[in-house]
C-alpha cells in the first residue's frame, strides 16, 4: 500500500546533520513511531525473555479466555495459547521479514538503477524498460502466483516480496545519478583514475542516501503489510509459527467467537506499518529542503 | 496531440510486450511449466506428456514458443482451465464486470471525497484540519485492507445487521437495489484506502497551484473563492491528478483483489485466489496478465484525457 | 476630490515591516507613478490595497471613494476587486491560467460583477480585444495563453482588469516581463486608456525611464517608506532627495558616450539602517549627523515633498 508514498520522496538532498535531526524531531508523530518501532523491536526481540508463556503451548483449558484474565493480558486462542506471547514472537517474524525484504528491495532496486544509469546506452534502455514493466503488474497479484509455487519460510517470503516491490528504488537511484553523472567531483573521481564501482560506491552512494532512507523505511511497512496478507491466506509463514498475518487466518470465525483474537494482531500491524509510514514521513519532511521549517 | 497520442500508444505497446515476456517466463518458472495440469495427473504416462510436449511445440525452440503463446494471448488462445477445462478467456473475462464495478464505483467515490479533503487540507493549510486530515490518511494507509474489511462485516454485517456480509447479489438473484446494497460495504473498504491517497496527493498539488501568479489573479479579478478554487484552482489540478489516478492503478486494481477475497466478491481477484488454491496456473497467468493490461490500458487512457484537458500538449509544450 | 487616500499605510510579515507607514493621495483620473527599486516595498503596497496579502498585518487607512479598504468585509472587499479597482501584474505569461482560454478569462470578470449573461459577456471581450489592440480577436478569443505572445498576454490582462470599467488600475511593473518593443505600446495602451475612460493608475515599477512619458506625479519608494512625492516634471528638472537623484543619475542619456560608465547608487537597500534615523543614510552622500532622526515628509516647493533634512 505505502509504496504510493514512494512517488512523493524525489528530490530529496542531503543537509546538515543536526539540522536534519532537529527537523525531524520537530514532527511529533515521527518521533512517536520511532518510540514504536523501539518498543515493537525489544518485545520481538526479547521475546524467548520477555514473553509470559510459551507461544506454542496448548492449554485447551484456556481456549477462548478473554483478556485480563487470569493474569493473560491478551487472553488466549481458539487453542488455548497465550495471544501476547504469541503477538510478541509473531513480531519477531513479521518485523524480520519486513526489514529483510526492504534490504533486498534496496540491494535489487539500487543495483538495477545505478547499473542502468551508470552504464547508459542499451543496458539503461533494458533495465529502465523492465522497471516500467514490473510496475505494471499489481505487486500483490504477482507475489501470490510466486508465492503459489514457492517453498514458503522467512528468507523466501521476503526474497519474494523483495523482488516484487524494487522498482521505485530503481527509479529514484538511476534518476538521482543520472543527475549527479554529470556533476563535477564525479568527473573529478574519474580523472583521478578511480575505478566505476569505487565511484559508485564513494560517491554515488553517500547522495543517494536520503531519497532512498525515505523509500526503505516506506518500503518497510509496505513489506508488513503484504507479509500479512500472503500469511493470512495461507501462502506465507506458515503455523504453528506466529505471524502477526496468519493469526489472523481465522479471523473471520473469530470475529464471532472471540473479537478479540481478530483485533490485537490486526492492530499490531496496523500500529507497526503506521509507525514505520509516520518516520517516512519525518525523514521526507527533514531532509528535502524544499520544505520549510514550519510547513510540517 | 496525434502525434503525442501516438509517442504514447507506441510505449504502450513496448511495455505490453515487455509484460508479456515476464509473464511467458513465469509460465516456465512454475513447476511443471505449461504441462502442469499433465504431469500431476497419474494416469498421464510419460510417453503421453512427450507426445503432448510435441502437440503443444514445447519442444520447438523458447522463441518460437514465445511467439506462439503470445500468438495465443492476442487471439484469445489463453489456455484451458486445470480443473473443469473452461476455456480461461471465459472464466475470466466473465469475472471482469464485477471487479470493474467495484473499482470503479470506489475510484468514483474516493475521487470525490479525497479531492474535497485534499482541497480543504491545503486551503487550510497547517490548521487543525489539515494535521486531522493527514494523520488520519497516514493510518488509513497502513491499515491492512483484508483485515480492515472484515472488522467492517463484523461491525456492519454481523453485529449491526445493516449490510450483506459479501457476495454480489443475495443467493438465487436480487434486483438492481439488492446489488447495490451488496456493494455498499466492499465499496467502503476500497475507497476508504484511495481517500486516503487521494487526499494526499491533492493537498500537495493544491498547495503548489495556490501559490501560482494565476491564482492570485483570479482572486484580484473578484472572483467567489469557491470559483477561485474550483474554476481555477481545481481546473489546473486536473492535469498532475489524472496523470497519478493512471500511476496507482496497480495499487488499485491490487486493492480490489484484496477486497475481493474479504467480501466474497465474485470479481478476478476472489477468482485469483481460489485459482491460487488449486494451483490453476493457467488461470492464475490470465488474472496476471488482465491485471497488467488494464494497468497499461489505464495509463494510456489517462494520457488521452491529460491531452484532452492540457490544450499545451496538442503543441508539444509539455 | 481624491479617489484614494492612504495615510499611514503599514503592512507587517510577522516581526518585519514591508511597507512602514506611508501616505498618498490620488485623484480621479490622475496617473501616479510608485518607484523604487526591489524589495522596497512598491508591490506590497499594491497588493495591500487590493488586500490580496495572506498573513500580513495591515495597520493605517486607505479610503477609496466612500470605502475604509483595510477594514471592509470579505464580500465587500471582493465587490470592489475587479470591478472597481482592476490590476495588472508582471508576468502575463504566469498570471494567465494556461488552461482557460483567454476570451473566457475575460468574460468571466464581467460576469462575477455585471451580472450579464454568457453571450453578452462574450460580445464585451471582444470589444474590449479590440480596444486593447488584440488582432483578429475573434479568433483569439478562443486562443490559449500559451498561443499568444507575452505582449499579447499583457493586452489580454489589460482587457481583463478594465473589463468593468473600474475607476483605478494597478499594474504592478506591467512591462518588465516584456520585449522592449512591446513595452512601448503597452505603456500607451495604458495611457490611452486612462486618459479616455478617465480611470486613475497607479503605475508600480522600478524603471524611472517607464515612468517618465506616462504619470503625473511620482512617488519614490525606499525601504518601505515615501522618500519623495512630486509632479513627474519637477521631479525629473529638480528631485529633492538624494536617493532620487542618484536614481536619475543611474539613467543612461543619449548623449553620454559608450564608455562612460553609468552612476551607481553605493550599497544596497539592505543596508538601511534599522533604528531610527533617516534609512538612505548609509548609503547617502551627503549624510550628516542631523540625519540620525528620522526625516518627515517635508514641503520643498509646490506639490514638492521629500524626506530628507537636505532637500532644498
Amino acid at each position: 500500500m505505502s509504496d504510493i508514498l514512494l512517488t512523493e520522496v524525489a528530490g530529496v538532498a542531503p543537509r546538515g546533520r543536526a539540522h536534519i535531526l532537529r527537523r525531524f524531531l520537530h514532527h511529533k508523530l515521527a518521533v512517536l513511531g520511532v518510540v514504536v518501532i523501539a518498543l515493537l523491536g525489544v518485545a520481538a526481540a526479547g521475546a524467548t525473555w520477555l514473553a509470559p508463556y510459551d507461544p506454542d503451548y496448548i492449554e485447551i483449558g484456556q481456549r477462548y479466555a478473554p483478556p485480563l484474565s487470569d493474569g493473560r493480558l491478551l487472553g488466549a486462542d481458539d487453542l488455548g495459547r497465550d495471544v501476547q506471547s504469541r503477538l510478541m514472537f509473531a513480531g519477531r517474524i513479521s518485523l524480520s521479514v519486513g526489514i529483510a525484504a526492504m534490504l533486498v528491495t534496496l540491494i535489487v532496486g539500487f543495483a538495477v538503477g545505478a547499473f542502468a544509469a551508470y552504464l547508459g546506452g542499451f543496458i539503461d534502455v533494458a533495465l529502465m524498460r523492465l522497471t516500467d514493466v514490473m510496475l505494471c503488474f499489481p505487486s500483490v497479484f504477482l507475489l501470490l502466483f510466486v508465492a503459489a509455487f514457492v517453498t514458503p519460510t522467512l528468507t523466501s517470503i521476503a526474497l519474494m516480496i523483495g523482488l516484487t516491490c524494487w522498482m521505485e528504488i530503481a527509479r529514484i537511484v538511476h534518476a538521482q545519478i543520472l543527475s549527479l553523472k554529470s556533476a563535477d567531483f564525479i568527473a573529478a573521481a574519474q580523472l583521478a583514475g578511480a575505478p566505476a564501482w569505487r565511484i559508485v560506491l564513494r560517491q554515488i552512494l553517500p547522495n543517494t542516501l536520503a531519497p532512498l532512507l525515505v523509500a526503505a523505511t516506506l518500503n518497510t511497512a509496505n513489506a508488513i503489510l503484504l507479509e500479512s496478507y500472503i500469511s493470512f491466506l495461507g501462502y506465507g509463514i506458515q503455523p504453528p509459527q506466529a505471524s502477526w498475518g496468519n493469526m489472523l487466518t481465522n479471523a473471520q470465525s473469530d470475529f464471532q467467537v472471540d473479537a478479540w483474537l481478530a483485533v490485537f494482531p490486526g492492530l499490531a500491524i496496523t500500529l507497526a506499518v503506521a509507525s514505520f509510514n509516520f518516520i517516512g514521513d519525518g525523514l521526507r519532511d527533514a531532509l528535502d529542503p524544499r520544505v520549510s521549517h514550519n510547513e510540517r | 496531440m496525434v502525434r503525442y497520442l501516438f509517442n504514447r500508444l507506441g510505449q504502450s505497446a513496448v511495455l505490453l510486450i515487455g509484460v508479456s515476456i515476464i509473464g511467458f517466463a513465469l509460465m516456465h518458472l512454475a513447476p511443471g511449466g505449461p504441462l502442469a495440469v499433465y504431469t500431476l495427473n497419474p494416469t498421464v504416462t510419460a510417453q503421453d506428456i512427450e507426445r503432448v510436449k510435441h502437440q503443444f511445440g514445447l519442444d520447438q525452440p523458447v522463441y518460437v514458443q514465445y511467439f506462439k503463446w503470445a500468438g495465443g494471448l492476442v487471439t484469445g488462445q489463453w489456455g484451458y482451465s486445470f480443473f473443469g477445462g473452461r476455456p480461461v478467456s471465459a472464466i475470466v473475462l466473465e469475472r471482469l464486470p464485477a471487479t470493474f464495478e467495484l473499482m470503479g464505483s470506489s475510484l468514483l467515490l474516493a475521487l470525490i471525497i479525497g479531492v474535497a479533503i485534499g482541497m480543504l487540507a491545503a486551503v487550510r493549510r497547517n490548521s487543525i484540519l489539515d494535521y486531522a486530515t493527514a494523520t488520519a490518511a497516514m493510518i488509513a494507509l497502513s491499515l491492512p485492507t483484508f483485515w480492515f474489511g472484515l472488522l467492517g462485516i463484523f461491525v456492519f454485517a454481523q453485529t449491526l445487521g445493516w449490510l450483506p456480509a459479501g457476495g454480489i447479489e443475495t443467493t438465487g438473484g436480487g434486483g438492481f437495489a439488492d446489488r447495490m446494497w451488496h456493494l455498499v460495504l466492499p465499496m467502503l473498504v476500497l475507497a476508504f484506502v484511495l481517500v486516503a491517497q487521494w487526499s494526499r496527493y491533492t493537498r500537495s498539488t493544491m498547495l503548489e497551484i495556490l501559490g501560482q501568479d494565476y491564482m492570485r489573479t483570479a482572486r484580484a479579478k473578484g472572483l467567489r473563492p469557491a470559483r477561485v478554487l474550483l474554476a481555477h484552482g481545481l481546473r489546473a489540478a486536473l492535469v498532475p491528478l489524472v496523470t497519478l489516478a493512471g500511476l496507482q492503478l496497480p495499487l488499485l486494481v491490487g486493492g480490489a483483489l484484496v477486497t475481493e477475497t474479504v467480501f466474497s466478491w465474485p470479481g478476478m481477484g476472489l477468482l485469483f485466489v481460489n485459482a491460487l488454491g488449486t494451483r490453476d496456473y493457467p488461470v492464475l497467468m490470465a488474472i496476471l496478465m488482465v491485471g497488467a493490461l488494464v494497468v497499461v490500458l489505464g495509463n494510456l487512457l489517462a494520457d488521452v484525457i491529460v491531452a484532452l484537458i492540457d490544450p499545451r500538449i496538442k503543441l508539444g509544450h509539455v | 476630490m481624491s479617489l484614494l487616500e492612504v495615510r499611514d499605510l503599514a503592512v507587517a510579515f510577522g516581526r518585519t515591516r514591508a511597507v512602514d507607514g506611508i501616505s498618498f493621495t490620488l485623484s480621479e483620473g490622475e496617473t501616479l507613478g510608485l518607484v523604487g527599486e526591489s524589495g522596497c516595498g512598491k508591490s506590497t503596497t499594491a497588493l495591500a490595497l487590493m488586500r490580496l496579502l495572506h498573513g500580513a498585518e495591515l495597520h493605517g487607512s486607505a479610503i477609496f471613494g466612500d470605502c475604509e479598504l483595510l477594514r471592509l468585509g470579505e464580500t465587500a472587499m471582493r465587490a470592489i476587486r475587479g470591478a472597481q479597482m482592476g490590476m495588472i501584474f508582471q508576468d502575463p505569461g504566469t498570471a494567465l491560467h494556461p488552461l482557460i482560454r483567454v476570451g473566457d478569462q475575460v468574460s468571466e470578470v464581467m460576469r462575477a460583477h455585471l451580472g450579464i449573461s454568457g453571450e453578452e459577456a462574450r460580445a464585451r471581450s471582444l470589444e474590449l480585444f479590440r480596444k486593447v489592440g488584440i488582432a483578429a480577436p475573434e479568433q483569439r478569443l478562443r486562443a490559449y495563453p500559451h498561443e499568444l505572445s507575452g505582449g499579447m498576454c499583457q493586452r489580454v490582462m489589460i482587457a481583463a482588469a478594465i473589463a468593468c470599467s473600474p475607476r483605478l488600475l494597478i499594474a504592478d511593473e506591467p512591462t518588465t516581463a516584456l520585449d522592449v518593443t512591446v513595452q512601448a505600446q503597452i505603456l500607451e495602451l495604458i495611457r490611452a486608456i486612462s486618459r479616455d475612460a478617465r480611470m486613475a493608475v497607479i503605475l508600480i515599477t522600478h524603471d524611472l525611464g517607464v515612468v517618465a512619458g506616462l504619470t503625473d506625479r511620482v512617488a519614490v519608494m525606499y525601504a518601505g517608506r515615501i522618500v519623495e512625492v512630486a509632479t513627474t516634471d519637477r521631479l525629473f528638472a529638480a528631485p529633492g532627495h538624494p536617493y532620487s537623484r542618484g536614481l536619475l543619475g543611474s539613467l543612461p542619456k543619449l548623449d553620454s558616450g559608450w564608455n562612460e560608465e553609468l552612476p551607481t547608487i553605493p550599497g544596497s537597500i539592505e543596508t538601511a539602517a534599522g533604528a531610527g534615523g533617516c534609512r538612505f543614510a548609509p548609503r547617502c552622500p551627503l549624510a550628516s549627523e542631523i540625519c540620525r532622526n528620522e526625516p518627515p515628509l517635508m514641503a520643498i516647493g509646490e506639490g514638492r515633498f521629500a524626506a530628507c533634512w537636505k532637500a532644498s
